[in-house]
């Protein structure tokens, strides 16, 4: 078990190290000054100068790499150049609210999108697996910020149910719920549809193993079956392509702060494109693809968890 | 006398889409204290019986005749859901393949508890001393540890074995074993099979062991039933039918089986020919195009079931009572 | 994944497309796409007005017999810049995707028929292609190279690269060991040649079901993007821009949103079942499975 996730856990770490080096090539590929193009026309001589001393661009190219690397790495992102603050500080102050985002979302699309999974895949082939097929199938490639834009248009605008701003009055936490349903409403909408699918086929597969049989021999009721001992199993598929799901989910989260002007890493994000404040966004991408690897290492050690033959596997 | 423990009477079963019946007419009975050993090549239907009397066909499964278990017909007067009750705790099973029949991810201890799920009003201590017991029973030397071990830490005899302690957990009226050994090596086989004559002797019920092995039914077997291509070829006491089988296709299985060839040869026999696909099944005696002794009359006429004794028969035009030298 | 359909022959194209379109989703989905690309090739004869043509007196009106989906904010006919914006979504969907299906074959190419460090290396390049936040990475490239077309092209080809690699190399690999293909080599045929003989004519089927499922995926980031006024810039109509401007005018015109909305709506439906019926199409025992 141990060398399985040691293993896991060196590989996400490659994967980060060769993300970050892919961010580098593509900086680099830039014609024209980098520090320029990097912190945008406003940024003055003296920042420039920094920002090369920073990226070491008077360096051999792969001294540059590595100690842009080791800088990543350790988590400096440089200096934002409107605030002065270090762009760290900035990206995980917004960190939290986004996570939160993404996980509200993903949680209800769960909590929704897993029975009707269970279900459909308990009555294959009848009408009601045929319903939930097609829905599922329907909202699985939805974009989430359309999805907020219209619960922002239906349940804040016409209905005045829900705020269409912000992220509530930060002491109220009843505020602060209130803010969230419509976003994460928005961002779980496909992924209802998405873990409806993936639980029915891995149900279904599961079901069909010759171990499920030894239960109904002995008389264990279906439904226990389908919910004790054929759901453990059939999860684990699920549970990795959550992982990898991760960074599409964030994306989402993205797009869907900037609809609701909720404060975040997308509202961060945006800001610095429009101020053409580099650094910020690299920032937010590092600090990203590191949540991205890390909630990958997280499912591998719960799927090692629920599969102790992964384990012995190594 | 009491109710025969299984009693089957012209059941005939048809899967849902087929062309034809996978079990035709078949009937027998199993009274308490019997072994009866279901023998036949595969797609002869003995598994497709033992699914039914669990109850344990595919859906839209057509049951035709009775299947009585202690006197009260399944799907009748026992319903769907007093049978899955019935399951587990008075009909016990032992599955073909040791490596599969069991959950993988669950640890052992747990995974039999689990199958004892009627019995979790009882304190846990209580139900797990009671496993620990009837695995040392099973002949296995440790087992605290193996309670806490994953299938696939385990051999296919060890896992075998705990299939057998779980289906003797039940103190089954009725132990189906359907090949408990084809999976398993030689030697294997034959500490399983001892372990089985034990467990079934501790039993206060009947077994019904599905094989296509003549010498396990010859070691293990009180009665057997013989079956072709979903019918009851012939039937008796195991003395009966292994001394002076009437039947020509009880005959050709013991000639193939190599535990019973006196004579050195250098060839294995086999029955010629292939069991027929259900729905191209021929006129007259389903055997005989494969029958060497098949006259004019097998081809055109079914064979009705010959009453050679009590409890024993054999559907054959040429049976007689007498016995016959082969 | 599949080895399924790894060594699916040659036989019969046509039996599929049958089957695709005899199936009520499939058939449906078809027709739906179609619709799409005619209205796409045929824009200035599909269209009732001209999408650029500002009319002041009729800003923001909804929907009424002569403008079916209302007016935008400079009175510009809704109806007909989303037909105009299906040119420019599909022209991404198919140039993004085309690029990604160039850069994934071409990995998946070296990787399956490469040696085994090559192989790795190339795994791990595209594992850190799918850590790497697609919006977030998106606009950190925006930032430096600037908003535009080329710029979104290049985005989508990086981050779809990654699936065309995956399908490609699994299937160089099994075919790789497959009997005939060796058969193929040991009778002095080089590995370009077998490749291009046997490999491109398996490879078809599971692509076109990726490109199909792909195309929801790209039209959501080329409509994102245009939405964060990163993607397409006015005043070349982009589904994703009318939606930016819908979401200006929300409290007083929701009606631009909702129909700026509606086309990828449909389109990402579409595509979708598309993708879902070729596949069961393609692969006639899942699609009874199932």
């Amino acid at each position: 078990m141990m060398s399985y996730l040691v293993r896991r856990l060196v590989l996400g770490l490659l994967v980060l190290v060769v993300a970050m080096l892919l961010l580098f090539v593509l900086i680099y590929a830039v014609p024209g000054d980098p520090a320029t193009i990097a912190l945008g026309p406003r940024a003055s001589e003296a920042q420039k100068a920094f920002f090369r001393e920073q990226m070491g661009l008077d360096q051999p190219l792969a001294v540059q790499a590595a100690s842009f690397l080791w800088n990543l790495l350790q988590g400096d992102f440089g200096t934002d150049i409107l605030s002065q603050r270090p762009v760290a500080d900035l990206v995980f102050s917004a960190l939290p609210r986004t996570v939160t985002l993404a996980v509200a979302g993903v949680v209800w699309a769960a909590l929704l999108g897993v029975p009707l999974g269970i279900w459909a895949a308990l009555r294959p082939g009848t009408f009601i697996d045929w319903v939930i097929g097609l829905i599922s199938t329907s909202v699985v490639a939805l974009p989430a910020f359309l999805m907020a834009i219209y619960a922002l248009i239906l349940f804040s605008v016409t209905l005045g149910w829900f705020p269409a701003i912000g992220a509530g009055d930060p002491g109220d936490l009843a505020d602060q719920l209130h803010h969230l349903v419509l976003p994460a409403f928005a961002i779980g909408v496909a992924w209802v549809g998405y873990i409806a699918r993936l639980v029915r086929v891995s149900m279904l597969e599961t079901l069909a193993q010759p171990h499920v049989r030894t239960y109904r021999a002995f008389g264990v009721p279906d439904l226990r079956i389908a919910l004790r001992y054929v759901l453990p199993i059939a999860v684990v598929p699920v549970i990795s392509v959550l992982g990898v799901g991760i960074g599409n989910l964030l994306s989402g989260a993205v797009l869907v702060e900037v609809v609701f002007s909720r404060p975040g890493l997308g509202s961060l994000a945006y800001d610095a494109v429009i101020s053409r404040n580099f650094p910020v966004l690299l920032g937010a991408v590092v600090v990203t693809t590191a949540l991205y690897v890390a909630a990958n290492f997280i499912a591998d050690t719960l799927i090692a968890w629920l599969d102790p033959r992964l384990a012995e596997k190594g | 006398m009491s109710a025969p423990v299984l009693q089957l009477d012209k059941v005939c079963i048809r899967y849902p889409g087929a062309p034809a019946d996978a079990v035709r007419g078949v009937s027998f009975d199993l009274r308490r204290g019997e072994t009866l050993g279901l023998v036949g090549e595969s797609g002869s239907g003995k598994s497709t019986l033992a699914a039914a009397t669990m109850g344990l066909l595919p859906a839209g499964t057509a049951v035709q005749g009775a299947i009585r278990f202690e006197g009260r017909a399944l799907f009748s007067e026992i319903t769907d859901q007093q049978l899955r009750r019935l399951r587990g705790r008075r009909i016990g099973t032992i599955s073909q393949d040791p490596f599969t029949a069991l959950n993988p991810v669950m640890r052992i201890g747990t995974q039999l508890d689990a199958l004892l799920h009627w019995t979790h009003d009882r304190p846990k201590k209580d139900r797990m001393a009671r496993i620990e017991t009837m695995l040392e029973r099973v002949g296995l030397s440790d087992p605290k540890v193996r309670m806490a071990q994953y299938p696939h830490q385990m051999s296919g005899g060890i896992l075998q074995r705990i299939s057998i302690a779980a289906a003797m957990l039940a103190e089954p009226t009725l132990l189906i074993a359907d090949e408990p050994t084809t999976a398993l090596d030689a030697t294997t086989e034959a500490q399983i099979l001892g372990i089985m004559a034990e467990a079934k002797a501790t039993l206060d019920g009947a077994t019904l062991f599905i094989t296509h092995d003549m010498s396990v039914v010859e070691r293990l077997c009180d009665r057997i039933a013989v079956l072709y291509a979903g019918e009851l070829v012939e039937t008796g006491t195991v003395r009966e039918v292994l001394d002076a089988p009437q039947h020509p296709y009880t005959r050709a299985l013991l000639d193939c089986d190599p535990a019973r060839i006196t004579e050195p040869t250098r060839r294995l026999p086999t029955i010629e020919g292939t069991v027929p696909p259900i729905h191209k099944r021929p006129d007259g005696c389903i055997f005989a195009p494969r029958c060497p002794a098949a006259i004019a009359r097998c081809h055109a006429e079914a064979p009705e079931r010959h009453e050679l004794g009590p409890r024993r028969s054999a559907a054959c035009h040429l049976a007689s009572p007498t016995p016959v030298t082969p | 994944m599949s080895n399924r359909t790894a060594i699916a022959t040659r036989a019969p194209r046509f039996a599929t497309l049958r089957r695709l379109l005899s199936s009520p989703t499939g058939g449906l989905a078809s027709l739906a796409v179609a619709a799409f690309v005619i209205a796409a090739i045929a824009a200035p004869l599909v269209a009732p007005y001209d999408p650029n043509a500002i009319n002041p007196i009729n800003r923001m009106q909804g929907p009424s017999a002569a403008h079916w989906l209302g007016t935008d904010q400079l009175g510009r006919d809704l109806l007909s810049r989303i037909i105009f914006g299906t040119r420019t979504a599909l022209y991404i969907a198919l140039v993004g995707t085309a690029a990604a299906l160039g850069v994934g074959m071409a990995m998946g190419m070296i990787a399956g028929l490469g040696g085994k460090v090559v192989d790795s290396v190339l795994v791990l390049i595209n594992d850190s292609i799918k850590s790497l936040p697609l919006v977030l990475f998106a606009l950190a490239l925006v930032t430096i190279y600037g908003a535009s077309i080329a710029a979104l092209i290049v985005i989508i080809a990086i981050s779809m690269a990654p699936g065309y690699f995956r399908v490609v190399r699994n299937q160089v690999l099994v075919l790789r060991s497959a009997d005939f293909v060796i058969a193929a080599q040991s009778m002095g045929a080089s590995r370009l040649r077998v490749a291009a003989t046997h490999m491109l004519p398996n490879l078809i089927g599971p692509i076109l079901v990726l490109i199909a499922m792909d195309i929801p995926a790209v039209i959501g980031i080329e409509s994102g993007l245009s939405f964060l006024g990163q993607g397409i810039q006015p005043p070349k109509s982009s589904w994703g821009n009318m939606l930016s401007e819908g979401y200006t005018y929300v409290r007083q015109a929701p009606h631009i949103a909702v129909a700026a909305g509606l086309p990828i709506v449909l389109s990402t439906i579409a595509f979708t079942f598309l993708g879902e019926s070729l596949r069961d199409a393609l692969d006639p025992r899942r699609a009874v499975r199932r």
